[in-house]
């Protein structure tokens, strides 16, 4: 049962703005200046202060930037940042010799992605292994640099050896995480409605050549998979694109399918903001000592922990309570299938609590950026005259009630597409109450985020 | 385009490259040394020896790379400088005679902190009135600062130096004697009054008591409790009960396995620990360290009279001792 098409609004019917968007320069002057920044960070991470609150790796990246996309981009853009980021850009070049228009081959094997690993689990891997050393990242320069320069290499790497942008698409640890909360960004790169099978056809032909992303453009349905890189915009079929704004449920109230590698990584991303949020925020030395001596036994604790919690727990008792729903609402299709629908339709408390999450750690540590924006590697510098400005938090009283509001935000809309997914299940009329079992989950969600950031 | 690309990323790293350069060449302060404080874990204090000369001032510019540190001049009134990580703090010292000064950190920064210790060596010509410097008397004597050291005899009550001086008069004269007094063990001082004094046992430890008060410079009180309150409780506790915060993990002393392990500091509420210890054997222990329980040696840290208030400060543990007007 396919609802009516949610509102849609085509922003490059206005003609200046789809030509700011098909020059690639716009673009690409933004990549090469995010770019210098990735530099910067790999240079202050290393020869920087190691004193975390004074570097302007880990402020700027863990901070600034970590914040600014769970804040910002990601809600709003979806995979904005991705149009931006600077990671593949050496690779690129060395893969197909260009910057700013693709096209050419230097060094490239140009082999396929692995069937077999034409899904997230890398990602989850990656997004796992970040929160395993998250206390040590956070708060350690030089572990920053390596982060990125490892990116970089991996990359690179990747690039030479597959095609096109198999490394964001496949690898990128953050691509799981920002591909998956796309879902629910008001922003969309979609065909142009009304396309005939002919348009359709000689589009087909052409993106897969145009797409970085490996994506036919034309059969584009998902946020997930489009990294809004806008190069469909720019082949000659570009004026069958349409750069949508729409409403933040316009892909989360339509039916659709789900992966199991996706509900996985939903789940995990659930329970590592949960494991975030006490490491962090919580009140428990021992498990912020845990968290940061990696290596140590009482780290081995924490990362078995961190990855049962996440991968094993929270999988566990949704699929009990999928099963449940399934029994008691007579439902027909395999548990895996309500499962993994079901694990979609958490998506927004996923994404609402990472948020409810930034806005205590980063208003809260904001204040640090001041004195690194005058003194990026910490060596005494006072280039804006910011350097001697002393740490308070921002928002302190208003942060609980923002947390409240974000998180029963979230617990509504997950709940409403809880029931919707029920309903497409087929849990109808008086068989509704079936979906309780998971709008318990989702409400024992809510109320562990809420003990953990407000207590 | 691609060349104007090029060109453009290449000239944006370059500028971010050269930021740190061109930073560190502008904001360069030639005559001063920057001194990098970190734990001992982390590789203590980033210079271990500063060289300078006599009357030409030594400006520091520290920062610490993790916790909170201070930096302190062994043996000097100079006030402490805190250093905050990645903030930087200055001071500026002169010397007046050659020599080598310790400086040290006086902030318990971690399980090693006393480790913390570097060396300023100072060249140039000595003046004339330099002091001679007297060996303290557990070297003259030759004293085993690691043999046990228990007394047998142990007051009725905790002694008090008020009750003997209520009787000023009858005091003997051997008590205003430092030498004796600082060279005795509080059960030796006991047992040579109460065979010269027809007195009673508790009397008579009042009157070491007093003895021991007399060996104190004027405000020794203040200068031991503060001293022993910022080098010294940590480990050995606040009651003196060897239980600070930093050895609760360790095992008792035991004397028969003296120096094979780390062992925490005994425990000075015991009367038969302190009353059998002379002040010249204290004062050797805290000028020496060791001991086998890993305790730092403050020789070279503490003025003489520092460490002469701070071992009267330790007797209070069984004794009520009073500063002298």
């Amino acid at each position: 049962m396919e609802k009516a098409a949610s509102y849609r609004f085509d922003l490059t019917r206005y003609t200046w703005l789809r030509r700011l968007l098909t020059s690639r320069w716009p673009q690409f002057i933004l990549r090469a200046i995010t770019l210098a920044g990735f530099v910067l960070v790999i240079l202050t991470g290393f020869i920087g202060s190691p004193v975390g609150s004074r570097n302007f790796a880990v402020m700027f990246v863990w901070i600034a930037w970590w914040s600014a996309l769970k804040l910002i981009m990601l809600p709003f853009g979806g995979r904005a940042w991705c149009s931006i980021c600077p990671i593949p850009m050496p690779g690129e070049w060395l893969q197909q010799g260009w910057l700013v228009k693709p096209g050419g081959k230097m060094f490239n094997l140009g082999l396929r992605w692995p069937r077999r690993l034409r899904n997230t689990w890398l990602q989850s891997a990656g997004f796992a292994a970040i929160g395993l050393f998250s206390a040590l990242t956070l708060t350690t320069p030089v572990v920053t640099a390596w982060i990125f320069v490892g990116l970089i290499v991996v990359a690179v790497a990747v690039s030479v050896i597959f095609e096109q942008r198999s490394f964001c698409r496949y690898l990128c640890p953050m691509g799981g995480f920002i591909g998956l909360y796309a879902t629910m960004a008001p922003l969309e790169l979609r065909p142009q409605p009304g396309l005939t099978p002919v348009e359709k056809g000689a589009a087909a032909r052409e993106w897969p050549r145009g797409c970085p992303w490996i994506n036919n453009p034309a059969a584009l349905k998902a946020n997930a998979n489009c990294g809004l890189c806008l190069e469909c915009l720019r082949t000659e079929s570009g004026a069958n694109m349409a750069l949508n704004v729409r409403s933040f449920d316009a892909e989360l109230g339509q039916p659709g399918a789900f992966r199991l590698d996706e509900a996985f990584l939903s789940l995990g991303l659930l329970g590592s903001v949960m494991i975030y949020s006490a490491v962090f925020q919580g009140p428990w030395g021992a498990l912020k000592n845990a968290a940061l001596n990696a290596g140590s036994g009482a780290w081995w604790s924490f990362a078995a922990f961190f990855l049962l919690a996440s991968f094993g727990l929270l999988p566990a008792l949704l699929a009990g309570a999928s099963a449940l729903v399934r029994r008691t609402g007579n439902l027909a299709q395999p548990l895996q299938m309500v499962f993994t629908l079901f694990s979609r339709a958490l998506l927004p408390l996923g994404l609402l609590s990472w948020i409810a999450f930034t806005v205590s750690f980063a208003f809260g540590k904001m204040a640090y950026l001041w004195p690194v924006l005058s003194d990026p590697f910490g060596w005494g510098w006072n280039l804006f005259g910011t350097a001697s400005v002393e740490w308070q938090p921002y928002l302190l009283s208003a942060t609980p009630v923002i947390e409240t509001v974000l998180l029963v935000t979230g617990l509504i809309w997950s709940g409403r597409t809880i029931l919707k997914t029920a309903e497409q299940l087929g849990v109808r009329g008086e068989r509704r109450w079936a979906a309780a079992p998971v709008l318990l989950f989702a409400l024992a969600g809510t109320l562990t985020m809420l003990w953990l950031l407000i207590g | 385009m691609e060349k104007l690309a090029k060109i453009l990323v290449v000239v944006l790293i370059l500028l971010v490259a050269a930021v740190p350069l061109l930073g560190q060449q502008i904001t360069a302060q030639p005559e001063t040394i920057e001194l990098r404080a970190r734990m001992p874990e982390n590789g203590g204090w980033s210079q271990e020896f500063i060289y300078g000369l006599v009357n030409v001032p030594i400006k520091l510019r520290m920062t610490s790379d993790d916790v909170v540190h201070s930096f302190a001049l062994a043996q000097s009134s100079l006030p402490s400088v805190e250093i905050f990580p990645g903030k930087f703090s200055e001071t500026e010292l002169v010397f007046d005679q050659p020599g080598e000064y310790t400086f040290y950190c006086t902030r318990w920064c971690g399980a090693n902190h006393w480790r913390m210790r570097g060396t300023i060596v100072i060249e140039g010509p000595a003046s004339s009135d330099q002091p001679t410097s007297v060996p303290p008397l557990f070297l003259q004597r030759g004293l085993d600062l690691d043999a046990p050291h228990f007394a047998r005899v142990i007051p009725p009550n905790r002694p008090e130096s008020a009750r003997a001086s209520e009787r000023t008069n009858a005091l003997p004269d051997g008590l205003t004697d430092g030498g004796t007094v600082w060279s005795k063990s509080p059960e030796a001082l006991w047992k040579d009054l109460k065979a010269d004094e027809d007195l009673d046992d508790q009397s008579v430890w009042d009157m070491v008591a007093w003895g021991l008060n007399q060996q104190g410079s004027s405000g020794w009180m203040g200068q031991g409790r503060e001293l022993y309150t910022q080098n010294c409780l940590a480990c050995h506790g606040e009651s003196g009960r060897g239980d600070g915060v930093m050895v609760r993990d360790l095992p008792p002393m035991n004397h028969d396995k003296m120096g094979s392990e780390a062992t925490r500091p005994p425990d000075f509420s015991d009367p038969a620990v302190l009353l059998g210890a002379s002040p010249a054997l204290l004062e050797g222990k805290i000028i020496r360290g060791g001991m086998g329980t890993g305790m730092p040696y403050w020789g070279n840290i503490f003025t003489s009279e520092q460490i002469r208030s701070l071992v009267l400060y330790l007797y209070s543990f069984q004794m009520e001792l009073e500063e002298r007007p």
